[in-house]
């Protein structure tokens, strides 16, 4: 492994990590449920996606890089859907967006 | 040449640490979401955001002891994630259509919380619920 691509894998780590870290401020200081997951889903889904991209880059290994991809594909897949079926099961249940929410389209709907 | 490959290893050390930290403070703050969080579904994206934290520390681990077994673990651990989401928002709507008890009372502690900073911020004596549909 060359210096120049260990320094940029550390470097791809803290970043990713500096990613996970926000999406939990975002989780932690949101106000109602949607916004928390907008910030959980997008940011964290990031984080995680870069940390295993810092492995992949890091092995010489063929099988691992794929499987590490495949990992990153799959979650930049599964979390969009995941946080999707969340909040419309929240919403149909009856969860109101807070306040600060100005546009909300389904509530028009089934006055 | 032996300088730089020297300064690229430590740095990578240091990067890992950090990173393993930075982790480790997130993964504090999601539990407090975990535990705080007021809702159902507050607790259950939390739980979403704590296995990526996860898969992270895996990443963060595999690159420090270059044991790579790890990573099958971490793709496992990503679908046992999704499916628990998913089967937490089944849970929940199905639930919520049966007026489940819990759910209804968490309803309505938040349109009366609602209701409450709507008149702070109008100023005005807002009746409470009022903006629920």
């Amino acid at each position: 492994m060359t210096p120049f691509l260990e320094i940029a894998v550390g470097l791809v780590l803290v970043i990713g990590s500096a990613f996970s870290l926000i999406a939990t401020l975002g989780l932690l200081r949101l106000k109602d449920v949607y916004m928390r997951m907008h910030a959980g889903s997008k940011a964290g889904t990031l984080g995680s996606g870069l940390m295993l991209i810092a492995l992949a880059v890091h092995t010489g290994e063929v099988d691992v890089l794929t499987r590490a991809l495949a990992g990153v594909v799959f979650f930049l897949l599964t979390a969009p859907v995941a946080a999707h079926l969340l909040a419309k099961a929240s919403y149909e249940v009856g969860y109101r967006p807070c306040s600060d929410t100005h546009i909300d389209e389904m509530g028009k709907r089934d006055t | 040449m032996s300088g730089l490959a020297e300064f690229s290893s430590a740095f990578l050390d240091v990067c890992v640490n950090i990173s393993l930290a930075v982790l480790t403070v997130a993964f504090v703050l999601i539990v407090l979401r975990i535990v705080r969080g007021p809702t159902l579904p507050d607790r259950v994206v939390a739980l979403d955001m704590l296995v990526a934290v996860g898969i992270g520390y895996i990443a963060a681990i595999g690159v420090q002891t270059d044991y790579f077994l790890y990573v099958d673990i971490a793709i496992a651990l990503g679908l046992v994630g999704f499916l628990a989401t998913v089967a937490f928002a089944r849970f929940v709507l199905n639930r919520g259509l049966a007026r489940d008890p819990t759910i209804v009372d968490e309803i309505r502690e938040t349109e009366l919380r609602e209701g409450r900073s709507k008149a702070n911020v109008a100023g005005s004596a807002a009746p409470q619920g009022e903006g629920a549909r």
